[in-house]
């Protein structure tokens, strides 16, 4: 390869963060050709958007780094989001309902991690096997129908503010802080990245990778109890299909944030970056009145485009 | 050369080779489930059924078949159900628009085709790992589905082109034909021609595969495009057989195939399965949904039961060839 050995210092491509380039991008696109895309009630309804996506895009960028893959968090969240209303629903209690949604949330995230770390079971198949067991277990609680009348001090969770900032925004806040204090400043965070990039030292170290692995997984299962209350209040119902998809647009956010799926390396930042170029996409083909099938379909090519960079990236 | 497989070695010296016994466990699983549903319930040993069971179990074949070819090479599409709706919204365009029935299976099976051919640009030219990318692909053909049929529904067409799905010959349905004809043809491909044996040994070590001069990337670029193809053509059976097209109908296909791969047998690590064994996956994976069907279980517990036999599917056959990490 003549072109790799010619370029040796770090090009451009390597020392802007890409993830920045593309929301810099749709930003300007959007808003040169969407009416009323900059007005500042549309930037703070992208950002109150974004936060579901956020708090799945989190722990989904640390089971990348291991090397893995959550396919059914999506559907985990639409069972936590329909435990909260049921509960919340039989016991008019917030609080129960988001201990029953983190409760289901981390039984399947942990589920996924000990069929991940102990049987070896490929991360994609393992966690395709659990989406269909959520899906099954939405229907079936739900019997097919939304769950409806849940108590205000559910809904005005999604609309109530703190300090005049949005309580969702708070909380997506407040849960990148847990995110980059553990990541970055713990031991269990240093332990992430050797999942990834290094699993015999680990070993070595006399730890179990399999615990690790797990308890990476059963967070992702938290989160997504967490983001089911968020999901539960936002539609002041709980319906069986409500996070259908949604663990793609998390991957699409981690994967344009420049986390690598083959290398055991996250940027934390980048996935929330990726959040909001994900949020932003769909804000302003939804504002050019474009359908919401169109939306989906350029979130999967922005998806193809940001591996095929980072391909390119990591060849270069 | 039909030895291109992971455990050579250890089958070596005995008559009968550890996959045969495998497969022997899969037609018994088969048998037992027949046994048991045939106590538990009055209807399910009618010929209409059994029918019923044969012509279901052919359509999850088809999907099943092409993907399989990919699963050999370690490779997975998880885009073949959101391909099938896209096919058969397409090949239903195309006979209304048309008239001709000939139109809208060729449009079906080239649509599938290119979809196919599109994921493996990706996995070889682009280098995405096949996984990620093709479950880009499921949402991007998803979109573009709904974008085209924009909550409509295609439906009506011409009898002739309805005998393919629901049409009958000297007692059997159509689709069991055609379940046979491809089970033929997949059989011989993979088991008795050059290229199917190069697809086992890119499966089993890519590295070694192309040291040895095998074209990788051209057979790879085959192998999702024949994925895609299969899914095109289960396109025109759903098609022929629901004698409409909306644009959710892939939506539950998807899992229920890779279910069928899997039970049968082939492993996700490649190099290791065969048509056959897909066959016997597909047959066992619907006769488990049809006795839900007959014991009255609500059809919302399918997911659920499918999402466990996949997982319990992988594990089994990890256990039985000692691959655990």
């Amino acid at each position: 390869m003549p072109e790799a050995a010619v370029v040796s210092q770090p090009n451009l491509l390597q020392r802007i963060p890409g993830v920045a380039i593309v929301l810099g991008a749709l930003i300007v696109l959007f808003g040169a050709i969407a009416p009323g895309f900059l007005s500042a009630a549309n930037l703070s309804n992208v950002l109150v958007q974004s936060t579901i996506l956020t708090m799945l895009a989190l722990p989904m960028t640390l089971i990348i780094m291991t090397e893995g893959l959550d396919l059914s968090m999506g559907a985990v969240l639409t069972l936590t989001s329909l435990c909260v209303a049921i509960v919340s629903l039989a016991t008019k209690s917030m609080l129960l309902g988001l201990g029953a949604g983190v409760l289901v949330g981390a039984i399947f995230g942990a589920a996924n991690g000990w069929l991940v770390a102990v049987l070896g079971i490929p991360p994609f198949v393992a966690t395709l096997g659990t989406l269909g067991v959520a899906q099954g277990l939405s229907l079936i609680v739900s019997d097919g129908q939304s769950v409806v009348g849940i108590p205000h001090s559910v809904r005005d969770i999604y609309s109530a503010t703190l300090l005049g900032v949005p309580v969702p925004i708070v909380l997506a806040l407040a849960s990148y802080a847990a995110f980059h204090g553990l990541l970055y400043h713990t031991r269990f965070g240093t332990y992430i990245f050797a999942l990834g990039g290094n699993r015999e030292a680990l070993r070595y170290a006399g730890l179990s990778p399999s615990r690790l692995l797990i308890a990476v997984y059963a967070l992702g299962g938290i989160m997504a109890g967490v983001a089911g209350l968020l999901m539960t209040a936002r539609m002041n119902s709980g319906h069986p299909t409500a996070g259908l998809g949604l663990e793609f647009d998390a991957i699409a956010a981690v994967a344009v944030g420049g986390t690598s799926f083959e290398r055991g390396n996250g940027w934390l930042l980048g996935t929330v970056l990726g959040v909001i170029a994900v949020g932003v996409l769909r804000n302003g083909l939804n504002l050019i009145s474009l359908p919401s099938s169109v939306q989906v379909a350029s979130v999967g090519l922005l998806v193809i485009a940001a591996l095929f960079l980072d391909g390119l990236r990591s060849r270069s | 050369m039909t030895d291109i497989t992971k455990d050579t070695a250890s089958t070596a010296g005995s008559f009968v080779s550890r996959d045969t016994i495998q497969l022997f466990y899969r037609l018994l699983a088969a048998l037992l489930i027949c046994a048991a549903l045939s106590l538990l319930s009055n209807s399910f040993l009618s010929v209409g059924n059994i029918l019923n069971v044969l012509r279901q179990a052919s359509l999850t074949f088809f999907i099943a078949s092409g993907l399989t070819l990919v699963v050999l090479t370690a490779g997975l599409d998880l885009s073949v159900g959101a391909n099938v709706a896209l096919s058969a919204c397409f090949a239903g365009t195309v006979i209304h628009q048309t008239g001709s029935p000939a139109l809208g299976v060729l449009a079906g099976l080239v649509c599938g085709g290119i979809v196919g051919l599109l994921n493996g640009i990706m996995v070889t030219a682009l280098r995405i790992p096949s996984f990620i990318a093709t479950y880009g692909m499921l949402w991007v053909l998803n979109g573009l589905t709904y974008w085209y049929m924009a909550g409509d529904t295609i439906h009506g067409f011409p009898a002739g082109f309805r005998q393919i799905g629901s049409g009958y010959l000297l007692g059997l349905p159509i689709p069991v034909y055609l379940l046979l004809i491809f089970l033929a043809i997949g059989t011989l491909f993979a088991q008795r021609t050059i290229w199917g044996q190069e697809i086992y040994a890119i499966g089993a070590n890519p590295v070694a595969a192309r040291l040895s001069g095998i074209p990788v990337a051209k057979r790879l670029l085959l192998v999702y495009a024949v994925s895609g193809t299969m899914a095109g053509l289960a396109s025109i059976i759903f098609l022929s057989r629901l004698n409409s097209a909306e644009a959710d109908i892939g939506e539950s296909l998807t899992l229920p195939a890779i279910a069928a791969v899997l039970i049968g047998g082939t492993s996700l690590f490649g190099g290791v399965g065969t048509v056959f064994g897909t066959f016997v996956g597909a047959l066992i994976l619907t006769l488990v949904l049809n006795g839900m069907n007959l014991l009255s279980v609500n059809a919302n517990w399918q997911p659920l039961v499918t999402g466990i036999i996949v997982v319990l599917a992988v594990w089994l056959d990890m256990k039985a060839r000692g691959r655990t990490q």
